[in-house]
């Protein structure tokens, strides 16, 4: 093992499947000398040259549907768009091209290809580069959706992402110095499969993405009030590993859903759904379901007003104590 | 003309628009007495553009084309029963059923399909281009679009990619005078649309899409260019759609005289003309040609509206993912 960080692990995902088949191609704005906007590629168009690194105009639209073009005739694009929030502009080639493709074709074509973006506030961006945006595709029959917190578990899952012959968009948090320990060997992780970053016995929370480093944060805390704290981190979010979610909460009796983008018409109702559409998980609950998402507001750019933005730890804390009561 | 048709191949270019014809005024009998669902849009009128665009390419060149496909997709050279099947929606169609008339995809010919969102087709067939020159393909890729879609944000996008990456991809701009019910000159704000080559850098030309003799040569000398000097171009060819927009489509926006201005251009009637008057075919030969075609079709759509198969719900699920059926 070895500690690397998030940004580190998700480059060498892509230098890996480069390496290995040169079908797999890096595009996107400011991906070559530049790094990428969050320095993510640096170095890559060095060793593998524009032949597998693509610097391309401005035009997110356009990049996105040129890959799914591309991966049509075989190649294996990894397109970076440098914010979350202009997933707005590739909407169309996602989810009206590449999530319809092979369906719309009866399984003559296919689209593999990999959407990387960065997802979530705290940069100081404001509204428009700090969004969550990832209902956008859960919903999109056609799509995978991954959202990956730690640098282990992006590495693997983005390996598998590439490897994979459907589309997939891979999302990023933005606290790529986040580093842990990763295997030396040569491995993936597979799409769809929650994993349990903490177990306990009372409570479980449910979550992905940056969020899960907050819920071990209140996990710890919780540990102070004697109340033990399971932690399922989804890393994927379609398709959906249901089963770890009910499994959890017929164990612990109480769930906590937390993502970083406003609840309201957010994933957690998924995830809720999941819980009490099953009969056994619905009879095991000791309370009510609980959700906590960010506030539902545009991101203000004021620091202090941006800092309350995210679901704080404080608050995960009050919302499992309330449980209890 | 630099490239005129081989000596004694013209008759099968006039059989090939004529097949074009009568395929779809069987689609719009099929539709117009409820025996198909759904809509479709027609190209009758922009025959010359689907025989000459389809014959000037190599076979191994590749098309994208639009939601008005059907001609484009037969003369590449697509199996008119699995294009009849697939508009009855059934499994044996060209998508099984899954496309249906907006989205024939044919990859045995190299049709690579068709985007029904007016205009994204060009982005994606721009995308292919990048892969054939990656692979050192000596293939090109066809773009069709209309004026219509020609405003569009995703075609600009494309072209300046293509033309910085110095991609094989024609864009093949199909003037027929109206997207939709909206007449090109209070939309398009250029005359000709072949003007626009000039802000990408991209050579450009437009010529009469109701020609199939230029049409064709048109394309050879082209695609020998695009070859030699490794660049994209674009080329808009104007025509008309007899055909309203879609099945339900008043035509309303436009004059009966105007139509029937451009019934004296029938691409069909032309070559027709041409061919008499050079002796290569007789007006009768002409009319067998008609009737032949006629009977192969009617005989073919008669075949699936009494043999219908269609795939259950559980068996299309399995196309939704590589993985068949994992969700």
């Amino acid at each position: 093992m070895r500690q690397i960080s998030y940004r580190e692990a998700i480059r060498e995902a892509l230098a890996e499947e480069m390496a290995r088949d040169e079908q797999v191609v890096l595009m996107g704005e400011d991906v070559g000398c530049y790094g990428g906007c969050f320095s993510v590629t640096s170095g890559l168009i060095d060793i593998y040259g524009p032949h597998q690194v693509i610097e391309t105009p401005v035009s997110e639209e356009g990049i996105v549907a040129v890959a799914v073009g591309a991966a049509i005739m075989g190649m294996r694009p990894v397109v970076e768009v440098m914010y979350g929030d202009f997933s707005t502009l590739a909407s169309d080639p996602l989810i009206n091209h590449a999530a319809k493709t092979r369906f719309m074709s009866g399984g003559r074509q296919s689209v593999p290809m990999v959407y990387r973006t960065p997802m979530g506030s705290g940069t100081g961006a404001a509204a428009q580069h700090t969004q969550s945006l990832e209902t956008l595709f859960t919903n999109i029959p056609g799509l995978k959706v991954i959202y990956p917190c730690t640098p282990s578990d992006a590495k693997g899952l983005l390996k598998s992402a590439i490897r994979c012959d459907d589309p997939v968009v891979f999302l990023e948090h933005k606290n790529y110095g986040l580093s842990s320990l990763i295997p030396e060997e040569d491995y993936t992780i597979e799409i769809g499969k929650a994993d349990v970053k903490r177990k306990g016995s009372d409570l479980t929370i449910i979550t992905y993405g940056k969020m899960v480093s907050h819920a071990l944060s209140a996990a710890l805390t919780l540990e102070d009030d004697e109340i033990s704290t399971e932690v399922v981190d989804l890393r994927t979010l379609r398709p959906l590993d249901t089963e770890a979610i009910r499994a959890s909460v017929k164990k612990t009796g109480r769930a906590v859903i937390l993502h970083e983008g406003p609840a309201f018409g957010g994933f957690s109702g998924e995830i809720a759904a999941a819980i009490v559409e099953d009969e056994d998980t619905f009879r095991a609950l000791k309370g009510p379901v609980k959700r906590i998402g960010g506030q539902e507001i545009p991101t203000p750019f004021n620091k202090n007003l941006e800092m309350q933005m995210a679901p704080q730890v404080s608050q995960i804390i009050s919302m499992s104590l309330s449980l209890f009561t | 003309m630099p490239y005129p048709f081989d000596p004694g191949t013209r008759k099968n270019v006039l059989a090939l628009m004529i097949r074009s014809r009568v395929f779809e005024q069987k689609i719009e009998e099929l539709f117009t007495n409820h025996s198909m669902h759904g809509t479709t849009h027609l190209a009758i009128g922009q025959e010359a553009v689907h025989a000459g665009v389809a014959l000037g390419l190599e076979q191994r060149d590749w098309i994208m084309t639009t939601h008005r496909c059907h001609g484009h997709t037969l003369a590449r050279g697509a199996d008119l029963s699995a294009m009849m099947a697939e508009f009855f929606g059934d499994s044996r169609g060209l998508s099984r059923g899954l496309g249906g008339s907006m989205h024939l995809i044919d990859m045995e010919h190299r049709n690579a399909g068709s985007s029904a969102v007016v205009g994204s087709s060009v982005a994606l067939a721009t995308g292919m281009a990048l892969q054939l020159k990656r692979q050192r393909r000596d293939e090109v890729v066809v773009a069709f679009f209309g004026d219509g879609a020609s405003n569009r944000g995703i075609i600009h996008e494309s072209m300046n990619m293509a033309s910085i990456w110095n991609l094989p991809v024609l864009f093949l701009c199909e003037h027929n005078g109206y997207g939709m019910s909206s007449p090109a000159h209070r939309m398009v704000s250029v005359s000709s649309i072949a003007e626009r080559g000039a802000g990408y850098g991209i050579e450009s030309d437009s010529i009469d899409g109701n020609d199939v003799q230029e049409v064709y040569s048109k394309v050879r000398e082209i695609r020998q260019w695009m070859m030699g000097n490794q660049r994209p171009y674009l080329l808009e060819v104007k025509t008309y759609r007899f055909s309203g927009h879609s099945k339900s489509d008043k035509r309303v926006y436009r004059t009966r005289e105007e139509e029937a201005q451009w019934m004296k251009k029938d691409p069909i009637e032309a070559f027709s003309r041409v061919l008499i008057d050079e002796k290569e075919i007789t007006e009768e030969e002409i009319s067998d040609l008609f009737e032949q075609e006629r009977a192969q079709i009617t005989e073919i759509a008669d075949f699936f509206l009494h043999d219908h198969r269609e795939l259950t719900l559980q068996e299309a699920e399995k196309y939704v993912y590589a993985s068949g059926g994992d969700r």
